[in-house]
C-alpha cells in the first residue's frame, strides 16, 4: 500500500522519514507556496477585494439612492395633504361666509317686511279709531236727542205738561255731564 | 492495518528544475496548493464577476468572508489593520480552502507539512518586524517593555516579553500543522479499524459499526477544526499585526 517516493531520503530503506520532515521536499514545497501564495495575494489584492467593496459601495449608493426617492415622494405627498387640506378649509370658510351673508339678508328682508305691514296695520288702526270717534260722535249726538225727548215725554206723561224745551235740554245736558 | 502516515507524504508528479542543488518538482503538494488558489480565485472572482446588486448563493459566500475577516481585523488591529487586509484574507481563505479540501477522501492536506505553515507563520512574524520598524522606528521596541514595571524587575520581564515574541512564529505554525495532522491520522486510524473489523465476516461487520460511527462523528469534528484553525490563525496574525501598528502596552 506504501508506496513512497522517499527513496531519496536519508532514512533506511523500507523505514521513510516522517513525511513532513523529509528535508529534500522542502525546496518544492517553498518554491510553490510561494508561486501560490503571491499568485492568491496578487489575485485578492488587485481583483477580488477591490471587487467585493465595490460591490459593497454600489448596494450602500443603491440604497441610500432609494431612500432618498422615498423621502422625496413623501415630501411631495405631505405637500399634496397640505394643500388639500387648506383647499378643503378654504371652501369650509367660504361656505360659512355665504350661509352668514343669505341669513343676514333674509332677516333684513324679513324684518323690513314685517316693518311695511305694521306700518300699514297701524294706519289702518288709526283710521279704525277716527271711524269709531266719529260714529261715538254721531251717535252721542243722536243720544242727546233722545234724551232730550225722552225726558220731555216723561215730564209730559208725569206732569201732564209740555216743559220748555230750553229747560229739557239743560237739565239732560247737567245730567250727561255727571 | 493502513498506513496513517501515507497519507502525508510528498508525491513528485514532474520536475522542474534545480535550485542550489535543490531539485524542485511539482508534487501532490503544489498540486492542491494551486487548486486552492484556483478554487478561491473561482469563489470570490468567478462569482463576483456578475456584480449583483443582490447577491447570488455564491456571491454571498465571497461577500460573508469579505466580511468576516474584515470585521475581524477591525475588531483586532483597528481600522489601521485594514492596510494588512489583502494578506489577512489570503492567508485565511488559503489555509480554510486548504484545511477543508484536505478532509476529502484521497486529497492532500497542503497545511499538514510544518514547511508550509512555517513559512505562513514567519511571512506574518517578518511583516510584524518590518512593518513595525518602518512605522514606529525604535519605538516598535516599546513592545518589549511594558509600561509601570518596577525598575528592577524590567530586566527579567524583557527577557520574558523578547522570548514570547520570539516564540510567536513557533507556536502559530506549530498548532496549524499539529492540529492538521492529528486529526487526519486519528480519522485513519478509526477508518483502518472499520476495514479491518470488516474483514472478519458478521460479528466483524457488527462491531465495525462503532469505529465508522466514530469517523463520521469525527469528520464533522474535523470540519470545525479545519475552520477553526483557519480562524485562529487568521485571529492571531491580526493581533500580531495590531502590535506593529500600536506597539507599548
Amino acid at each position: 500500500m506504501a508506496v513512497t517516493t522517499s527513496a531519496q531520503t536519508g532514512a533506511p530503506p523500507g523505514k521513510p522519514a516522517f513525511p513532513p520532515f523529509q528535508v529534500e521536499t522542502f525546496a518544492s514545497q517553498l518554491v510553490w507556496l510561494a508561486i501560490a501564495f503571491v499568485g492568491l495575494y496578487l489575485l485578492m489584492s488587485r481583483v477580488a477585494l477591490p471587487r467585493i467593496a465595490s460591490i459593497f459601495e454600489e448596494r450602500r449608493d443603491r440604497i441610500a439612492d432609494d431612500l432618498a426617492e422615498a423621502q422625496r415622494f413623501k415630501d411631495e405627498s405631505e405637500g399634496a395633504l397640505a394643500n388639500y387640506e387648506k383647499a378643503l378649509a378654504d371652501a369650509r370658510g367660504r361656505a360659512q361666509a355665504i350661509a352668514n351673508e343669505t341669513r343676514e339678508r333674509m332677516g333684513a328682508e324679513a324684518e323690513e317686511r314685517r316693518r311695511a305691514l305694521e306700518q300699514r296695520l297701524n294706519g289702518k288702526l288709526a283710521e279704525a279709531e277716527r271711524t269709531i270717534a266719529a260714529t261715538k260722535a254721531a251717535a252721542m249726538a243722536n243720544v242727546h236727542g233722545i234724551a232730550v225727548e225722552a225726558a220731555a215725554a216723561i215730564v209730559e206723561r208725569l206732569l201732564g205738561t209740555t216743559p220748555a224745551a230750553g229747560s229739557v235740554e239743560s237739565a239732560v245736558e247737567d245730567a250727561l255731564k255727571r | 492495518m493502513a498506513d496513517p502516515i501515507h497519507q502525508f507524504e510528498i508525491k513528485k508528479l514532474f520536475t522542474i528544475g534545480n535550485i542550489g542543488g535543490h531539485e524542485i518538482a511539482f508534487t501532490n503538494s503544489a498540486l492542491f496548493m494551486v487548486i486552492s488558489v484556483g478554487l478561491i480565485s473561482a469563489l470570490v472572482i468567478g462569482s463576483t464577476s456578475g456584480r449583483g446588486l443582490v447577491p447570488g448563493r455564491l456571491q454571498s459566500v465571497a461577500e460573508l468572508s469579505y466580511e468576516f475577516v474584515a470585521n475581524t481585523i477591525r475588531s483586532t488591529a483597528g481600522t489601521e489593520g485594514m492596510k494588512f487586509f489583502p494578506l489577512v484574507f489570503s492567508l485565511f481563505m488559503f489555509i480554510l480552502v486548504a484545511n477543508v479540501i484536505g478532509l476529502v477522501p484521497y486529497t492532500f492536506t497542503v497545511t499538514s507539512h510544518i514547511i508550509v505553515t512555517v513559512s505562513l507563520a514567519l511571512l506574518v512574524f517578518v511583516t510584524v518586524l518590518v512593518y513595525g520598524f518602518w512605522k514606529n522606528g525604535l519605538k516598535f521596541l516599546k513592545l518589549f517593555v511594558p509600561s509601570g514595571i518596577p525598575i528592577y524587575i524590567l530586566p527579567l520581564i524583557v527577557f520574558i516579553e523578547v522570548l514570547s515574541f520570539l516564540s510567536r512564529p513557533v507556536s502559530h505554525s506549530i498548532r496549524l500543522f499539529a492540529n492538521m495532522l492529528a486529526g487526519h491520522i486519528t480519522l485513519k486510524v478509526f477508518a483502518s479499524f472499520v476495514t479491518m473489523l470488516a474483514g472478519f465476516g458478521i460479528a466483524g461487520w457488527i462491531g465495525a459499526a462503532l469505529p465508522l460511527a466514530l469517523v463520521v462523528a469525527l469528520t464533522a469534528l474535523e470540519l470545525l477544526v479545519a475552520f477553526l484553525q483557519a480562524y485562529v490563525f487568521t485571529i492571531l496574525t491580526c493581533i500580531y499585526l495590531n502590535d506593529a501598528i500600536h506597539p507599548g502596552h
